[in-house]
């Protein structure tokens, strides 16, 4: 028998998207559409993906531009963050710019991204770092500023320098929200990275849906192409959920038990 | 004064002098200590006592070095207090340890300039001092309040300080916690003899732990009456001296003695 968790964690979800996938089924069938591939033809272009073994090569490259405009963000925004979050003077001075940076799409930096580093893995690295970099920052920021007074006063009690006190109790205490700021900043990189990929590159899982339409209207696969994209990106999503299960940080995302 | 017979006096551990604080406001600016006197013997344990935000955590927070005075002075061991001093813990309640560190960790806080061998043996020292042993790698949201109570304790004096300033520190536990608490506070005041300054809107609280009551008025507060507890540890809860100054600090207070 499956107890009432086991229905709702998986029997409900799975129902539901085969129940999705059969409404989907008829409503192409039935409609007789031709703007509109069925599952089966997805499935069988997603097939035919596999067997000419660019699929591989399509989702390598991306993952490893999302990574290398990620890690870049990381290192710098954590940073920045920090050192923002620490001295209000310089919060005062940068905040505007970036709360107006911030809102700007990164694809809007694409026409300068292709002048920039033209035609290269570089512009599109270019973009996932812009859009990592604010979510990151302002996360690591605002952890700082949110650090409670008392643990900072313990630190300062025992003798612990400026250095010392960032360390070891600064960066801790605001690593819970860091994480969250990290989470957010790796869902934006991964859809950035499928816009950039129809522009900037001829490699990628973007690359491939532009492709797909363009020589032959392929619709199909555009379509595999999108579910590719959504099962990574969940994919990248629970990665990043357990970081948040780490011993040194869960008092962040748990209520206290008294 | 109490009845104590002859003794050598102890020597002045903290004095403060003619304590003073205003706080800048839009208006005028808002006085909340007015010419603080108090004298304060090596391993004496006294309560600051008086009502919620009289200003007695201002006080406390300006001899721990974390504010500075508007007028007047604080000396420890003869020397001007400037600032914070890992000779003197800050303990506040409970909320005060570090969640991101477990039980060892906490205890090992402050001990960064110990060799590792002295600081194993510090740490399992104090883990066992405040009954804590078989915890050492559980997590504070592990714990129960009392215990991370505790876990605070322990990180303080594991850095060895001559001083404690505690912040009504067993204010957020219930009331059988607390009173368990206290007497492990004292217990362990027994093992570690430290100067200690407790404050505390708990009268009875007062009357259990300390040596002397300093009981403050409403703001801007300054010292009504200083209270001398001559009773001997253990003390008898029901005893009619206990009685007599509980209801002594209750008049002080300005509180009626039935509800």
């Amino acid at each position: 028998m499956p107890t009432r968790s086991d229905v709702e964690r998986f029997l409900l979800p799975l129902g539901t998207a085969a129940l999705a996938v059969l409404v989907w089924a008829l409503a192409v069938r039935f409609s007789h559409t031709n703007v509109f591939p069925s599952p089966l033809a997805v499935l069988l272009g997603l097939q035919e993906l596999l067997g000419k073994g660019v699929l591989g090569h399509y989702v390598g490259d991306s993952l490893r531009r999302v990574a290398t405009g990620y890690f870049l963000a990381l290192a710098l925004g954590i940073p920045a963050g920090l050192a923002l979050g620490w001295h209000p003077a310089l919060a005062s001075a940068f905040n505007p710019i970036i709360q107006m940076a911030r809102p700007i799409s990164p694809l809007a930096w694409m026409p300068l991204a292709i002048l920039w580093f033209g035609v290269s893995e570089a512009a599109p690295g270019f973009l996932i770092f812009l859009g990592a970099f604010f979510p990151i920052v302002v996360a690591s920021m605002n952890g700082v500023r949110s650090v409670p007074s008392m643990y900072l006063q313990a630190g300062r009690n025992f003798g612990l320098s400026t250095p010392r006190l960032l360390a070891r109790v600064v960066f801790p205490a605001a690593l819970p929200q860091i994480l969250v700021g990290l989470r957010i900043a790796l869902g934006i990189a991964w859809i950035v990275v499928v816009a950039a990929e129809m522009i900037a590159v001829d490699s990628g899982l973007g690359y491939l849906i532009i492709d797909s339409r363009n020589a032959g209207k392929r619709y199909d696969l555009v379509v595999a192409g999108m579910l590719l994209i959504g099962v990574i990106g969940l994919a990248l999503d629970l990665l990043a959920r357990r970081l948040e299960l780490l011993r040194t940080v869960r008092w962040g995302f748990q209520r206290e038990s008294a | 004064m109490g009845v104590r017979g002859v003794t050598v006096p102890a020597p002045s551990k903290v004095v403060i002098q003619a304590v003073s604080m205003r706080f800048p406001t839009d208006g005028p600016p808002t006085e909340v200590l007015t010419s603080i006197d108090l004298d304060v013997k090596d391993g004496e344990f006294v309560c600051i006592l008086g009502p919620s935000g009289c200003g007695k955590s201002t006080l406390l927070n300006i001899v721990g070095g974390f504010l500075k005075a508007t007028s007047g002075n604080v000396l420890i061991d003869g020397q001007p207090v400037t600032g914070p001093d890992p000779r003197r813990i800050f303990v506040f309640q409970e909320r005060g340890v570090f969640p991101w560190l477990t039980v060892e960790g906490n205890v090992a806080f402050g001990l960064f300039r110990l060799s590792t061998a002295e600081r194993a043996e510090r740490i399992a020292h104090y883990v066992k001092l405040v009954g804590l042993s078989g915890f050492e790698n559980a997590y504070p949201q592990e714990l129960s309040g009392g215990m991370k109570q505790r876990l605070e304790v322990a990180r303080a004096l594991a850095v060895n300080p001559d001083v404690l300033f505690l912040d009504e520190p067993f204010g957020a536990l219930d009331s059988i916690t607390r009173l368990v608490m206290r007497s492990e506070l004292l217990r362990i005041r027994r093992a570690e003899k430290k100067t200690i300054l407790f404050v505390t809107h708990d009268i009875d609280e007062s009357v259990q732990l300390a040596d002397r009551v300093v009981v403050m008025s409403t703001r801007p507060a300054a010292i009504r009456r200083i209270v001398d507890i001559e009773m001997p540890h253990p003390r008898d809860l029901s005893s009619p001296r206990y009685i007599e100054l509980r209801d002594l600090l209750l008049e002080e207070i300005g509180l009626a003695h039935k509800i």
